[in-house]
């Protein structure tokens, strides 16, 4: 009985020793992966994850982005929006979420091959500023859009 | 079955594509309803869409998309017999990839 105890606590340390490594390997692997993951799953404000994603990078207010999104959301579990814009050589879309425990939900790295348009649904935990940064070869312009979520969904 | 669903639709010289992919996204501060323990942190964490063979969309996304995320983008061009392929990689290491020809 003693022994059968002592190999399973034998073994169940090994296993999980094993896994530790296995996942610390799964991050090390990457390290943007890394750095995304610790955006997305840490609990940043909007002004922290905003300085970590463009650095020093001046994010200029612009009117040629669109964000079609509804005024008031009964669910939060699934907002819908759609991001278009009329500036030239987009580069990315991020869409970053005000009061959610983590703002960042998406970046999006579109080819010139690529419409800027971008369309998905989102969790939104309470009614907040939905932002959208766009990156064009000239610079950083965002946009933002207000949503009344009724129930939240996170 | 692939978890990945893939549409497209042709209009005016442009092709629009719409994706629905099967996946929990959970982002790691649910409890489980009958155990009260936290449900660990699962969401998909990179996309990518490849045109043929050349990459189109990166997409870094994290648990603030919705259950079963659904993206859609528009491509400029698009002739039938064109491939798309879509794939994914979620925070704990799983990979689905799947494609659809432009008809």
């Amino acid at each position: 009985m003693t022994d059968n105890r002592r190999a399973f606590i034998k073994k169940s340390v090994a296993l999980s020793a094993y896994s530790i490594i296995a996942t610390s390997g799964l991050l090390s692997s990457s390290e943007a992966t890394a750095k995304w993951l610790s955006d997305t799953s840490s609990t940043n404000s909007l002004q922290q994850t905003l300085k970590r994603l463009f650095k020093d990078q001046e994010i200029i207010a612009s009117d040629k982005i669109d964000i079609q999104l509804p005024k008031i959301a009964v669910n939060g579990a699934a907002v819908p929006i759609t991001v278009t814009s009329t500036l030239k050589d987009v580069e990315s879309i991020a869409i970053l979420v005000e009061k959610n425990p983590t703002p960042l939900a998406a970046k999006f790295e579109l080819s010139p091959d690529l419409d800027p348009f971008v369309s998905t649904r989102l969790k939104i935990a309470e009614s907040s500023e939905v932002m959208v940064i766009v990156e064009t070869s000239e610079g950083f312009y965002s946009a933002g859009e207000k949503v009344i979520v009724t129930l939240g969904g996170c | 079955m692939s978890s990945i669903k893939i549409r497209t639709k042709r209009k005016n010289g442009k092709t629009q594509i719409r994706m629905l992919i099967a996946h929990p996204m959970e982002h790691g501060r649910n409890r489980d309803a009958k155990t009260n323990t936290l449900i660990p942190a699962h969401f998909i964490q990179e996309l990518t869409v490849k045109l043929n063979k050349n990459i189109i969309i990166t997409a870094k996304t994290g648990a603030n998309i919705s259950k079963d995320p659904f993206f859609a983008f528009i491509l400029k061009g698009g002739n039938d017999g064109d491939k798309i392929t879509i794939s994914w990689v979620d925070n704990l290491g799983n990979k689905d990839t799947q494609a659809h020809i432009i008809k």
